[in-house]
């Protein structure tokens, strides 16, 4: 944490690089950022699936999962969809400009329970950001895990984030990728057309030994979890991720409550096994 | 601990001797009364029912800065309370000093809140026992009462011409000794009159509410229609939180003027539809009925699911405050019989 006396100091961290990942008016760029005083990096310690508060002084900042994984070095990775005042703030940001960057905030997959098991990632959209984490982490210790199934949808072809890293795992033998958009007019797309939970019960992967991580809108988590059951996948083989509105980011300001659990504090990392009885959950 | 008496005339003594204290007292503002720091010993008074607002803005403010930065730089200036600014606290009621032990768990929870946290250390809580307690008071429902000790350094009963003093805690012993001459022994008697004080104030509260069970009960009520029933009435003013000794919820902002920003930190309140707004347009809780149901869960269920204790006080504020009528006791009542 930032500085321990104090969890409402951020850090100060320089843009190094952008880019555009989609087109549009809710463009998503990524920031590669890195610490303003490298000595953070002597304790900085993040996990796949946790997050920051991400931030421009004068304007505020958001909660942003951090789509590097621990095991890419020396940077760490934002891509953000532009969608309200902070995001458009951050957006007309460019490589030389400073960010604050407080964290790593809330908890994270359990990787290290997952060893031994095949993984079956499920994204959609945006969604993909805090899973990108967890496939590098997976690729980079891939003695301790079975096999990778990467699942990713988006609206149209321009909508999917991390086109060239995808295109790598379409490529290679021990990965194996499936995309889809949910509506297609491009005669060269030859992947699925269609809806990301159509897109699982096409692949139907099998519940032996595997957990499934999904992450991307409400209402896409919402089917892919009732899919997943159809495909006999146990809640507590299931793994997701929440998002609400927060400010402090640390269990204390109120708003990003599901039931008696905090989003920022307990989660975004949900196992089914503890949501299903929680209804405000996909509210 | 300790007996004193302090007569009537000489409470403005009694503050001046704490000049190495800052002193917060409640203050006469036309028709209602509220906690300020004091300067002039002849404004404080302790002579009232409760204040409208309760004593959490002085450790919790309304608006406080968290840091200022210069907009051009990248320097941060952090803003939080220096040890150095010892305060009393005089004529807290016991039901909002309560409130201090309920809402120090959320903010020391994990991540402690140095803000906080700091105004709490440095102030040493001087209480008020009631003898007159109001039509909606419900504190005995909620483990408290007219003379509840927890979290209080020290209590003052209204004896007629005097105040009895008891001094609960070691850190009372710092003001005790500041306060000289205005202080004078007390005793067994005082102590006696004490006890039928509090033991007759207490048979006076005539409402109540059996808490037990309800924690449990009401994440069963999630989707019931009795949630419906109450949030009709309600407008959504928001007056229930921001009144509430034990509401905690905040908003953080950046401001800026000129090239000088801060980012302050403003209480905020579940009963505003912004408060769980996305950018997205989506909000997960979009109607008065989830809002109504998250103010009542978090306070009955979900806090104490997290904290082990219900974030409630009985002080009866939000109950005397509503526009509508909205009835916590009723409201609470009802979710034990659906």
């Amino acid at each position: 944490m930032m500085d321990d006396s104090n969890p409402y100091l951020p850090y100060i961290a320089k843009i190094e690089e952008t880019w555009y990942e989609t087109p549009g008016d809710r463009c998503i760029k990524t920031f590669k950022v890195n610490f303003a005083d490298e000595k953070v990096w002597e304790t900085w310690s993040h996990k796949p699936g946790q997050c920051a508060m991400v931030g421009r002084l004068g304007v505020g900042e958001s909660m942003f999962c951090i789509s590097s994984s621990p095991t890419e070095k020396d940077y760490l990775r934002f891509s953000i969809m532009k969608m309200g005042k902070v995001t458009n703030a951050l957006h007309e940001l460019e490589a030389g400009d400073y960010i604050t960057v407080r964290g790593p905030l809330g908890n994270w997959f359990p990787l290290e329970e997952w060893e031994g098991k095949n993984i079956v990632t499920i994204g959609g959209g945006i969604g993909q950001a805090p899973l990108r984490p967890v496939i590098n982490y997976i690729r980079a210790n891939k003695e301790k895990y079975r096999n990778l199934t990467v699942l990713y949808g988006a609206r149209t072809r321009d909508d999917l984030c991390f086109q060239p890293e995808l295109q790598c795992f379409l490529e290679e033998e021990e990965t194996t990728c499936r995309l889809s958009v949910d509506v297609c007019e491009d005669k060269d797309w030859e992947h699925f057309v269609g809806f990301v939970p159509d897109l699982l019960m096409e692949v139907s992967p099998s519940p032996e030994n595997t957990i499934a991580v999904t992450c991307g809108p409400p209402i896409m988590i919402k089917f892919v979890i009732q899919n997943l059951e159809k495909l006999g996948f146990k809640p507590d083989q299931i793994y997701t991720t929440l998002e609400n509105r927060m400010k402090c980011g640390i269990g204390k300001c109120g708003r990003c409550n599901v039931g008696h659990l905090y989003v920022c504090k307990d989660g975004p990392v949900f196992s089914y096994e503890t949501l299903k009885d929680i209804p405000e959950a996909f509210a | 601990m300790g007996d004193y008496k302090i007569l009537k005339e000489k409470v403005p003594d009694f503050i001046k001797a704490l000049d190495k204290f800052e002193v917060f007292a409640p203050v006469k503002k036309g028709d209602t009364v509220r906690f300020e720091k004091i300067d002039d010993p002849s404004r404080a008074t302790l002579d009232f029912s409760n204040t409208n607002v309760p004593p959490k803005e002085l450790m919790f403010p309304e608006t406080e800065t968290l840091f200022r930065y210069r907009v051009v730089s990248t320097e941060i200036e952090p803003k939080v309370p220096s040890d150095e600014e010892k305060r009393v606290v005089l004529g807290i009621r016991p039901c909002d000093a309560m409130a201090f032990s309920i809402v120090d768990r959320l903010f020391g929870w994990d991540f402690p809140d140095p803000y906080y946290q700091k105004r709490r250390e440095n102030s040493i809580l001087v209480g008020l026992a009631c003898a007159e307690p109001c039509s909606n008071c419900f504190c005995t429902s909620l483990g408290g009462g007219p003379a509840n000790e927890e979290p209080l350094d020290a209590i003052l009963y209204d004896l007629g011409e005097f105040y009895y003093l008891k001094t609960i805690t070691d850190k009372s012993e710092a003001f005790v000794s500041s306060a000289g001459d205005a202080l004078e022994s007390a005793g067994d008697s005082e102590r006696a009159q004490a006890t039928e004080l509090a033991g007759s104030a207490e048979k006076k509260i005539k409402r109540t509410i059996k808490t037990e069970g309800i924690p449990e009960k009401l994440p069963s009520l999630y989707d019931h229609e009795f949630w419906t029933q109450y949030s009709n009435r309600c407008l959504g003013c928001g007056i229930c939180t921001f009144l509430c000794p034990t509401c905690h919820c905040f908003d953080i902002q950046d401001e800026i003027e000129a090239f000088d920003g801060r980012r302050a930190r403003m209480w905020d309140t579940c009963m505003f539809a912004e408060y769980t707004l996305h950018a997205s347009g989506h909000n997960p809780r979009p109607t008065r009925k989830e809002r109504t149901r998250n103010r009542i869960s978090h306070k009955y269920s979900y806090f104490p699911t997290k904290f082990g204790v219900i974030a409630c006080v009985g002080c009866g504020r939000c109950i005397n405050f509503c526009p509508v009528n909205i009835d916590i006791i009723d409201v609470l009542q009802k979710s034990k019989e659906v």
